[in-house]
């Protein structure tokens, strides 16, 4: 397991606020090319894992690899053009507007003497039109609904334009439609062979639009794999303490979990 | 386009007023007996005016500039619109420093009086830094908290100070409220490094100063250093704020102000919004210096009594419109 090659990999990773473990000696590889959701209750170190994945959180050296090498030996800025993460609580300066935003996703690829690069345009771009943020280029994002601002977050991330997408709780706070949309958005982005690990409360949006799942427990990874290989009625009862049962989503027939005995 | 428009706009009217100055004064005069000065031939006393309105409006420029781009990190890297140079203990540093000077030295004179600034203005600053920047990771709360008790615990020893020995400190009175009269340009080679350091690190701390304000983990995520950006953009700050006070005394509200009006015309872009309070925190002081020359003839105002009254409508004004803004 140790060093691995390829990819972006978490080895006996263990982190703790004060006496507290929130991790303790996971072992995770991110599957690549695929869109894998965390799920797990309130907790349980769900985010926690994707920040010490995406650097934000710093770990003890040795516990999280890109490629094999160390994440602390590797320049932040060649990071930063590979793993992109959108944290739950970003910050939205006054004033800023959509495009303004999104040009700041392609910082990784300026230096101090050359603030700009020949693929900006396109990447800011496309990066509005997959987000379908087009029109609102021109919008403070302050002004923004709450949708419309994850998106504008989202195309941000998209115009970092890095092989690995992590998002911390992209839904949230964003009405039934929307989550959808930001689903659809994830799924798509890994069609073009990108990778996408995203923090997600709503088992039955997870278990229908993710390729995999990965359920985490107290800290640890307690399942990972298909929804319908892996969501048992066991495993909801063990991990959330909720007594459900699990049926089939009508239309795409993925596994969908019902809460019992009420 | 329009942001260019009003750097070109506020660069014209930084030249016009720069020039105003060296013209009015609280002596009152003619425009072509100071234009017969200026090229040579004027009388005496006159000449005597004008050359000491030069250095005056240089001054002016360097500390209007030096308070505003220092003001515009500080709100920029404390998320706090509230901030300005003040809240890293610089001015009440360099006064508890000229106020010691003075205690023990008697009546200070305008060299020594920008050394003893300058010392304790850097000192002060090192003191908040080393009691709330250690951990830059954990965000700037500390940061500000520590400049609080730092300001604190120094006014409490001015006041303590001047009270037990008021006859001393009747010079300190005029200083602290900020003045650039009987200021002497060969004072900018002892500054001059410090000016130049701060200036520089400001507009190079610029992008990330961007990065910075989307959130600490947005910016490490965009590969940015984020407890190095702070540094940076602190002691850049700092070493301008203290340039500043080291010449012209505790000047107010032109570090909380100017930096509220440019964010109001260009917008929340450092990469704009630094090199704009140059011009913008140039234009303010030197304007208000010609109306602290002339308000009151023949007699002058301090600049800093000005800045805080003229500066106060201005800043209003901004908020207003950023209010209405969003």
């Amino acid at each position: 397991m140790t060093a691995l090659a390829t990819g972006l990999a978490a080895t006996k990773l263990s982190v703790g606020y004060g006496a507290q473990p929130v991790l303790s000696d996971l072992d995770f590889t991110v599957p690549e090319g695929r869109f894998t959701e965390v799920i797990g209750p309130n907790g349980c170190g769900k985010s926690t894992l994707v920040k010490s994945l995406s650097r934000v959180l710093a770990t003890q050296p040795g516990m999280v690899h890109f490629q094999g090498t160390p994440l602390q030996k590797l320049r932040p800025k060649h990071l930063a053009q590979r793993i992109a993460l959108l944290p739950q609580h970003p910050v939205v300066p006054e004033g800023v507007t959509v495009g303004g935003l999104i040009a700041r996703g392609r910082y990784p690829y300026h230096s101090p003497l050359r603030q700009w690069s020949v693929d900006d345009p396109a990447a800011i771009e496309q990066a509005l039109e997959d987000t379908g943020m087009t029109a609102f280029a021109q919008f403070p994002v302050a002004q923004l609904s709450g949708g419309q601002r994850q998106r504008a977050w989202l195309a941000m991330v998209l115009a970092q334009q890095t092989q690995y997408v992590l998002l911390d709780e992209p839904t949230s706070f964003l009405d039934i439609a929307h989550q959808i949309e930001v689903l659809r958005l994830c799924r798509s982005i890994t069609a073009n062979g990108r990778t996408v690990l995203a923090v997600l409360h709503d088992l039955n949006q997870a278990a229908r639009y993710a390729d995999q799942l990965v359920v985490m427990h107290q800290g640890r990874i307690v399942a990972q794999g298909a929804a319908d290989e892996i969501l048992t009625t066991q495993l909801i009862t063990e991990v959330f303490g909720l007594e459900a049962m699990i049926g089939s989503d009508p239309w795409s027939g993925s596994p969908m979990v019902v809460p019992v005995a009420d | 386009m329009r942001r260019s428009l009003i750097t070109v706009a506020l660069a014209v009217a930084l030249a016009a007023t720069c020039i105003l100055s060296l013209f009015l004064g609280s002596r009152p005069n003619g425009i072509t007996d100071v234009a017969a000065v200026l090229v040579g031939n004027g009388d005496d006393y006159l000449t005597s005016v004008v050359d000491s309105r030069i250095p005056r409006t240089i001054m002016g420029v360097i500390v209007g500039a030096a308070l505003a781009v220092s003001g515009t990190l500080i709100q920029g890297i404390t998320r706090n619109p509230l901030g300005e140079p003040g809240i890293l203990g610089i001015g009440v540093g360099a006064s508890a420093s000229v106020v010691t000077g003075t205690a023990i030295l008697g009546a200070l004179g305008a060299t020594s009086t920008m050394v003893f600034a300058m010392l304790g203005a850097v000192v002060a600053v090192m003191i908040v830094l080393g009691l709330g920047g250690r951990s830059q990771a954990r965000g700037v709360v500390p940061l500000v908290l520590a400049g609080a008790v730092v300001s604190a615990v120094l006014y409490a020893y001015i006041n303590a100070m001047v009270l037990l020995k008021p006859g001393v400190f009747d010079s300190y009175r005029f200083w602290m409220v900020g003045s650039l009269a009987g200021v002497q340009l060969e004072h900018l080679t002892k500054l001059f490094i410090p000016l130049i350091v701060g200036t520089l690190l400001a507009l190079g701390v610029a992008r990330s100063m961007n990065a910075l304000a989307l959130g600490d983990e947005t910016a490490i995520s965009l590969g940015f250093n984020v407890g190095r950006t702070r540094l940076v953009g602190i002691i850049a700050a700092a070493l301008l704020a203290a340039v500043a006070t080291a010449i012209a005394g505790p000047i107010s509200f032109v570090g909380l102000a100017v930096p509220h009006i440019i964010f109001a015309l260009f917008g929340e872009d450092f990469r704009w919004r630094i090199p704009a309070a140059i011009l913008g925190g140039a234009l303010a002081l030197v304007a208000a210096d010609i109306l602290a020359r002339t308000l009151i003839r023949p007699q002058e105002l301090m600049v800093g009594i000005i800045t805080a009254f003229i500066g106060a409508p201005f800043l209003l004004v901004a908020v207003r419109r950023g209010a209405v803004m969003q």
